[in-house]
């Protein structure tokens, strides 16, 4: 079976959770025990209809609020596809959560209010998800209902949200439907109230929509994890590198370069449980056996000699800001990035990005919360790296508060 | 262009085993929380495989409530031996015994909330900084918000509403002195994905999984199994049925359903058709609307 992973993002009340648990409860995913335990409490709060919501919106803070605030994910299956949707918050103070989402997504539902059009929210999430190397927009445009279903109103958001994504280069496919998520026009079922549409309805379109793999299959990249030596008499001189494929392809044979120490050797075997496989490819989790014995530890990449990737202290990227404590100039950091941990100090804030003219501002020095921009780092120890628009996994990093761990930014390499 | 294409199990094997590394190497010393259930049967299966040809770098800790089916137990020293792991046990009935909590009362009286402090005992005396659990993100509202690697502080708590966020591969596995991580590789398996990867594993698993004959009498709506920890009282009716259970907890809450499934392939066509979720069976988090929020915030599983 296929899957698919997507994130819903829109502005507060805009009926995101409403769409999904249509999406669920139309689609036969929801439990008898879900939707007796969501009428009793729709009953509860004098709810008039049984408040789809309560369905994702599973922290009490949640319930008695009335809105989402943090990621949840859900899951459902039809006959064609499994879904992970990550559902995510619309209110500014949680964008962090829009990027957590967007991060693992192949497609992104952007939610409007047919009401109210392309407002700045909408705008900060399609550019989110164009940052954040998702293909594919649904752009839902909900609550028809409450314009009469009316195609005139439908076109011209359309018409507004295409002037504003001619400018998302990473974004290759869009698809526009209009829907009405309390009443179920268009989600499931094709709405009989709004004949002017042709198209498919949402999930036919979740279930059709092609999705070639984002994983960068070109480039053989894999950070070592753990290595295993299972010292017992079986296994006496075993010496294993574990780790995921985080691009390309490796196979017995293969000349691979050990980074940084730029040591070169053969893969000798790829092992599994199962027994030894022909070739390991992205996201394949396995362990790789080398010819010779060097010394190689977690936070080293394998990659294929005659492809290799950047090795660097100096690196360009764009950021964005979780914490809700800005940033100090010339912070230093801890750097998480595939396997690697290492110091890092901002040489550099280039510029903010204002997300409703994709505008840059410059003559900044510092970041709060929620604000995206371009920095230039320097790290303690060179990052084995790739652009990541060429590869999400080599291409991408986290940066830590070495004082409270938190983990206060994103960042994708240039 | 040969189709590099992974299918869903596929791609949850892969992960789970990504997790299960990350977390050798980021903590100095987990441990991987065992029910016996079929959750943390794939999660510790997951780790054979992660690790092979090496032996898993930590141990299984099983909490026993002392109120077990019988089957359960038999199967997990067997099990445990197959996987070539060591197992570590930390007990209520001591727990009680030394006082540190003190039993419910009444018909409805369980162990299940008082495993929370046997299970952060167990982890402070070992000094676990990583416990692997075999949650899903599918099984329950409150479970549906959490990470992959979920900080807890130094009382064991979980704080729903400050989570570090999750991105791309990578997990922050900072921590303070004191505090620890909980670590859930199975979070994007759903309940169908545990019974079909068992089905391709051909992992064994415990008989109480499928139909069999058992005296149950119908409490709140749940099927429960009479037991020496489990009396019906006066107004309920014992009956002998064909049943088998949709996940395995303590005894004195665990619902049976009554079927005729008796292999994966039954019991995979009933998963397909039901029309409750598993935990509907859980008296557990039948208690309040946020049931699982609150034991979690506690230090539950």
């Amino acid at each position: 079976m296929d899957l698919l992973r997507f994130t819903t993002a829109g502005s507060v009340d805009d009926g995101k959770s409403t769409l999904i648990g249509r999406l669920l409860y139309d689609s036969k995913s929801i439990f008898e025990d879900q939707l007796e335990a969501m009428e009793e409490s729709s009953r509860r709060r004098g709810d008039e209809n049984v408040n789809l919501a309560l369905l994702t919106d599973g922290l009490k803070a949640e319930r008695e609020q009335g809105i989402t605030i943090d990621v949840a994910y859900r899951y459902f299956a039809t006959p064609k596809r499994k879904f992970i949707i990550a559902d995510t918050p619309g209110h500014t103070q949680y964008t962090r959560n829009m990027v957590t989402g967007a991060s693992t997504a192949n497609l992104a539902i952007i939610l409007i209010d047919a009401r109210k059009g392309v407002i700045e929210q909408t705008k900060r999430h399609s550019f989110i998800a164009n940052l954040l190397r998702i293909q594919h927009l649904v752009v839902a445009v909900n609550k028809m209902d409450l314009v009469d279903y009316s195609e005139e109103v439908y076109q011209k958001i359309v018409q507004d949200f295409r002037n504003f994504a001619s400018r998302l280069d990473n974004i290759v496919e869009i698809t526009d439907i209009p829907i009405s998520a309390l009443n179920g026009d268009n989600v499931v079922d094709k709405s009989e109230n709004m004949p002017w549409y042709q198209g498919p309805t949402f999930l036919y379109h979740l279930e059709h929509v092609y999705v070639g793999g984002e994983e960068n299959h070109v480039d053989a990249r894999f950070p070592v994890q753990w290595v295993i030596r299972p010292m017992s008499d079986e296994w006496h001189d075993f010496r294993g590198y574990a780790g995921r494929v985080a691009g390309g392809v490796f196979k017995p044979g293969d000349e691979v370069t050990v980074l940084p120490s730029g040591f070169k050797t053969r893969v000798k075997a790829i092992h599994s449980p199962d027994g030894e496989k022909a070739e390991a490819f992205a996201p394949q989790s396995v362990c790789i056996t080398l010819t010779e014995e060097i010394d190689i530890s977690r936070g080293d990449t394998l990659v294929k000699t005659n492809n290799p990737p950047q090795v660097s202290q100096d690196i360009e990227a764009m950021i964005c800001w979780f914490s809700n404590k800005p940033m100090p100039p010339h912070a230093k950091f801890v750097l998480r990035h595939t396997t690697q941990e290492t110091k890092a100090i901002i040489q550099d804030v280039k510029y903010h990005v204002d997300i409703n003219t994709l505008h840059k501002i410059e003559g900044v020095d510092s970041f709060s919360m929620n604000d995206i921009g371009r920095i230039s780092l320097r790290t303690a120890t060179p990052l084995i790296h790739d652009s990541y628009r060429r590869n999400r996994i080599t291409g991408s990093f986290i940066l830590i508060d070495p004082g409270t761990n938190e983990t206060v930014a994103a960042g994708m390499i240039i | 262009m040969p189709n590099y294409h992974l299918s869903n199990l596929d791609q949850l094997e892969a992960e789970a085993i990504f997790i299960l590394r990350e977390t050798a190497a980021q903590f100095e010393n987990p441990a991987l929380l065992f029910s016996g259930g079929k959750d943390s049967i794939v999660m510790a299966w997951l780790a054979r495989k992660a690790f092979w040809p090496a032996r898993m770098p930590f141990p299984l800790v099983h909490i026993d409530t002392g109120h077990n089916f019988e089957e359960t137990m038999t199967y997990r020293d067997e099990f445990v031996e197959l996987i070539r792991a060591s197992l570590v046990v930390g007990s209520v009935q001591e727990s009680i015994d030394q006082g540190r909590v003190v039993e419910e009362k009444g018909p409805n009286a369980s162990r299940n909330k008082l495993q929370t402090v046997t299970l952060l005992d167990t982890i402070e005396k070992n000094q676990y900084d990583a416990c692997l659990g075999g949650g899903r993100r599918d099984e329950e509202k409150a479970r549906a918000k959490e990470r992959f690697f979920s900080h807890r502080d130094d009382f064991g708590q979980w704080d729903p509403k400050n989570q570090r966020p999750e991105l791309w591969n990578l997990f922050n596995g900072r921590k303070n002195p004191g505090e620890h991580f909980r670590v859930f590789p199975l979070s994007n398996f759903t309940e169908m994905d545990i019974w079909m990867y068992i089905q391709r594993e051909n992992i064994p698993l415990p008989s109480i999984y499928f139909s069999h004959s058992r005296d149950v009498f119908e409490r709140n709506g749940s099927l429960l199994a009479v037991t020496e920890f489990l009396k019906p009282q006066d107004h309920e009716t014992v009956t002998q049925k064909i049943v088998r259970f949709r996940t395995i907890g303590d005894a004195t809450c665990t619902g049976a359903v009554e079927s005729t499934a008796s292999n994966l392939d039954e019991v995979i066509a009933e998963v397909a058709a039901a029309r409750q979720t598993e935990r509907g069976t859980r008296s557990d988090d039948k208690r309040s609307e946020t049931a699982m929020e609150d034991r979690k915030k506690e230090g539950y599983f």
